[in-house]
């Protein structure tokens, strides 16, 4: 039988992707927001198992406010990438602090 | 028995198109590797009986995020080989941060599975009787409305966020200016003049 060990293990080593994720792809941030959102995935999969082993359901409440907060952080994020291609012509994250007045 | 094997399917599946979220060489198939994992995923919180929150991972990364990204991905002329370069310089340190950061939550989970915290009483008690969707509904419409419409506020600064970046006036264009047609007088712009024969008028 399936326990909520095994669901936090999961979300651990998803977790952990995602933050490998971010490390690895210094050049492309577009990949980078998508470890972010691997990331968020982990939490909401947590809150998840949470909410369904311990018979409370404020956890899928919850998951749904990060997906709301996840969904406009890709919006912003994107928006902030295309301006920032725009001007440079690159998405390395290298030279971002030019990006400081 | 078969939710075992769903189980593991699922997992598998999930770290598998999240490994290749990372590691893939071309952003695309970045993008279609995470519409997987998110699939997956959703499949997962269905077997713990959280229909609504997977449909609407499905709904919300699939149907926008996801595809949102493929837009910024194929608009923007990227060359994708110059991209991939530190890979290989950054991949020891990540590895070595990622392993020591799953086994650093593993332990935690080993020692919350040890000794469970036993809570004093649940927030909102799950009632088998009643779908999932209208157990939902009913906490969010009633103890979490002011934080449901904060949601939605934040929804609404990231559209207009995101519109307001974006945007861009273009030089070189004429466009149409409504005020000033709307503010032409007819004495401003007509004028009665009396010439001298064969003299013309001056403009």
């Amino acid at each position: 039988m399936i326990g909520l060990t095994h669901y936090l293990v999961v979300a651990a080593i998803l977790f952990a992707l995602g933050v490998l994720g971010i490390v690895v792809n210094r050049k492309n941030l577009i990949v980078m927001l998508m470890a972010v959102e691997l990331i968020l995935l982990a939490v909401n999969l947590n809150l998840v198992a949470f909410s369904a082993y311990l018979h409370d359901l404020v956890g899928q409440v919850f998951a749904m406010f990060v997906l709301t907060v996840a969904a406009g952080e890709a919006a912003i994020g994107l928006a902030i990438l295309v301006i920032y291609f725009r001007g440079r012509g690159t998405i390395s994250v290298d030279d971002v602090n030019r990006m400081k007045g | 028995m078969i939710q075992t094997l769903a189980f593991y399917l699922f997992a598998v599946m999930v770290l598998l198109s999240a490994a290749l979220t990372i590691t893939a060489r071309n952003p695309v198939h970045a993008v279609l590797w995470l519409i997987l994992a998110f699939f997956n995923a959703a499949g997962l919180m269905v077997l713990v009986g959280a229909e609504f929150i997977a449909m609407l991972l499905v709904i919300v990364y699939v149907g926008a995020v996801a595809v949102l990204f493929l837009f910024v991905v194929m608009m923007l002329n990227i060359d994708f080989a110059e991209l991939r370069s530190g890979f290989a310089r950054y991949l020891p340190v990540g590895l070595v941060l990622a392993i020591g950061l799953a086994a650093e939550i593993i332990v935690g989970i080993g020692a919350y599975g040890a000794g469970a915290i036993e809570l004093s009483r649940r927030a909102a008690p799950i009632d088998p009787a009643m779908p999932n969707i209208q157990a939902i509904g009913e906490l969010l419409y009633t103890r979490y409305l002011f934080i449901f419409e904060g949601a939605g506020l934040v929804l609404l600064v990231a559209m207009i966020g995101a519109i307001v970046l974006t945007h861009r006036e273009r030089g070189g264009t004429r466009p149409q200016n409504i005020n000033r047609q709307v503010s032409r007088r007819p004495q401003d712009a007509t004028r009665n003049t009396q010439p001298g024969i064969g003299q013309g008028i001056e403009l």
